[in-house]
């Protein structure tokens, strides 16, 4: 049996790193001024793709992403790690979506892809933390989801056994195919590059970079990996302008606001010795310890 | 059916024998909001073997309580519940729903937003009534829920608005709201739905093979004194002196995000926006610098020692103590003169 497998991924600024230019005047992320990564957790649900292809030879893994052109950087990096092609869903209308206009939109390309046996993703994405993606474009999809997956156990029979892990414990479900499954930071890491997919895919380009090359490289790239990172735009996928974008939005953003956090007024140590016994023997006469 | 509408509902999660703390939590939180806007608090919980629980509701404020009381719906899945809320909200049409940050919240609540198209925010840390403008169009809008978030990894705190879809949706994490009962008699209307009526069989979709659930047994929650180590500790083999220290003074061990995603220690022990909100009476933040998301965690602690090698580090701004020195020159110090001086 072989599967069409979609994974879901996110370029996303690494919010450890953020400097004062990160945010736009009317509340939303200036992600041109961050360095970007693949979204951790969207690693880890590529591992579990890969897996299910390792079991099912033949099967198709598709990235799908949505961002700015350059996101096509994730797709290369997953197709580094395994992945067979992506779609860089990317329009100036889709910016400053929500979750809910985001997944509208992605839910419209993953139906673009037509017969998707299974939808993985990342639980959540390190830029947002909501996790709300994912269920989003199930619910569109009018698939069933499974949320917190740590495990796919297996795909068999039109259904995927999944384990998932929850606050205080673990719970093994089966669903039927298609579905949506997301999956936590507690799988198992994606495997590394392979170094022969790196040669044969170096010069995989989406659209908008074979712009940026020279002829030579150009004609290099396209006959070596023709049309495997693919740029598809809100009017290819049907999307509704509506649904999309800032005005797809429910939620708004009203204000943003740098916290100041209401100073006390702190008594300053030394890492010394009296000092320390002093602070250790206040804190036990006040009854705070001991 | 009810003609009141316009209210706002608090999703009561149930957790195999009673409900669960959070959803205790956002009904006094609720109440409060409830009362601002003039409307009635309505509680649903879905579950199996309910028994009383308005009882156990309404001293939190719930006026109104809807159950679902079946086999079918324990435990949680997807699409059962999410076709309730679903179904109920059209016809109630509820301006606010609050439901608890969890594995269940989580699940949930972007399922039926997405359904009803109603906008949703994650891990509020504060809830607030208020009034809004749009800058664009400059159209007023009154009394909407103020949904107030740390975003961006910490870095700000933003507040986020739904100004036309309802029900305006937020979760919250368990531990950010106070519990409180508000009115000790309080007698709640009961509403029995019939899940048939809400939910089609095709909904039952998703099986559940097997589960294993078992309580936590690291609780920092209820921790009087917690040692909380950040990224300046350095490695894992460092936090074993945090561990010292705690259990020297009858504490627990806490972290930051950071320290538990370097692998560190476990995610049940992550303090912040997206881990436990924690209210000791002592908290030694050891090698944490302060992001907001962390702060937002553990600012209500009684009194905070910071120990840091920054002497500018943002966290010593709401410390009470700041010791500066290397976390790992401090932390035995501190074990040493506690032994020397306690009984």
């Amino acid at each position: 049996m072989s599967l069409n497998i979609i994974v879901l991924a996110k370029q996303v600024p690494d919010t450890r790193n953020v400097g004062k230019d990160a945010m736009k005047e009317d509340g939303t992320i200036n992600r041109a001024a961050l360095p970007a990564i693949f979204n951790p957790e969207d690693l880890n649900a590529l591992e579990q793709a890969l897996r299910i292809k390792d079991a099912h030879p033949g099967s198709t893994v598709t990235m799908l992403t949505m961002g700015l052109p350059r996101a096509s950087e994730i797709i290369r990096e997953a197709i580094y790690r395994g992945a067979d092609k992506g779609v860089v869903l990317t329009d100036r209308v889709l910016g400053g979506a929500d979750t809910l206009a985001t997944s509208y939109s992605l839910a419209q390309a993953v139906k673009k892809m037509e017969n998707a046996d299974i939808i993985l993703g990342g639980r959540q994405a390190i830029d947002g933390d909501t996790a709300q993606v994912g269920p989003q474009i199930a619910e569109k999809l009018g698939v069933p989801q499974v949320t917190y997956a740590e495990e796919i156990i297996s795909v068999a029979d039109g259904h995927v056994t999944v384990k998932r892990r929850l606050e205080h414990g673990v719970e093994t479900v089966k669903a039927p195919l298609p579905c949506v499954v997301t999956v936590t930071g507690s799988a198992d890491e994606c495997r590394p590059r392979n170094a022969q997919r790196v040669m044969r895919f170096k010069y995989a380009a989406s659209p908008t970079e074979l712009k940026a090359l020279d002829q030579q490289h150009a004609e290099h790239a396209q006959s070596r990996c023709p049309g495997i990172i693919q740029e598809w735009n809100a009017e290819f996928v049907e999307a509704d302008p509506m649904q999309i974008g800032f005005p797809g939005s429910p939620t708004k953003v009203k204000s943003i606001e740098n916290v100041v956090f209401t100073a006390k007024e702190s008594r300053k140590l030394d890492n010394d010795d009296a000092q320390i016994e002093e602070l250790i023997k206040e804190l036990i006469a006040n009854h705070t310890i001991g | 059916m009810i003609n009141d509408k316009n209210n706002l509902i608090v999703y009561c999660e149930w957790d195999e024998d009673h409900v669960a703390d959070v959803s205790l939590e956002l009904l006094t939180k609720g109440r409060v909001l409830a009362d601002r806007l003039g409307v009635k608090l309505e509680a649903i919980v879905i579950g199996n073997n309910l028994g009383d629980i308005e009882k156990t509701l309404a001293p939190y404020g719930a006026d109104r309580v809807y159950k679902v009381d079946d086999p079918r719906m324990a435990p949680y899945t997807t699409n059962p519940h999410a076709a309730v809320l679903i179904n109920l909200f059209r016809q109630t049409e509820p301006q606010i729903c609050l439901m608890g940050a969890t594995c269940i919240g989580r699940d949930l609540g972007p399922r039926v937003s997405s359904c009803l198209h109603s906008g949703l925010t994650a891990d509020c840390t504060a809830l607030e009534i208020g009034d809004h403008t749009d800058a664009k169009t400059g159209q007023s809008y009154s009394d909407l829920l103020y949904q107030i978030r740390p975003a961006f990894g910490g870095n700000i705190v933003a507040t986020i608005v739904n100004p036309e879809c309802r029900p305006q949706m937020a979760t919250v994490r368990e531990g950010v709201m106070k519990k409180e009962i508000s009115t000790p008699d309080k007698i709640a209307e009961v509403i029995n739905l019939k899940v048939d009526d809400f939910v089609k069989p095709e909904d039952f979709v998703v099986e559940i093979i097997d589960r294993h659930i078992e309580k936590s047994k690291i609780n920092i929650k209820a921790a009087p004194i917690i040692v909380a180590g950040g990224y300046g500790v350095g490695s894992k083999e460092n936090f074993d002196m945090l561990f010292t220290l705690a259990e020297t003074l009858g504490g627990e061990v806490g972290a930051t995000r950071a320290a538990v995603d370097a692998g560190w220690v476990e995610h049940a022990r992550q303090i912040g926006q997206t881990g436990t909100t924690v209210r000791p009476k002592l908290y030694i933040a050891c090698g944490i610098s302060g992001q907001i998301q962390h702060i937002a965690g553990m600012q209500d602690s009684s009194i905070i020692i910071s120990i840091n090698n920054d002497p500018n580090a943002p966290i010593n701004a709401i410390a009470d103590y700041v010791i500066t020195g290397n976390v790992e020159d401090v932390v035995p110090k501190l074990i040493k003169y506690y032994k020397k001086n306690s009984k």
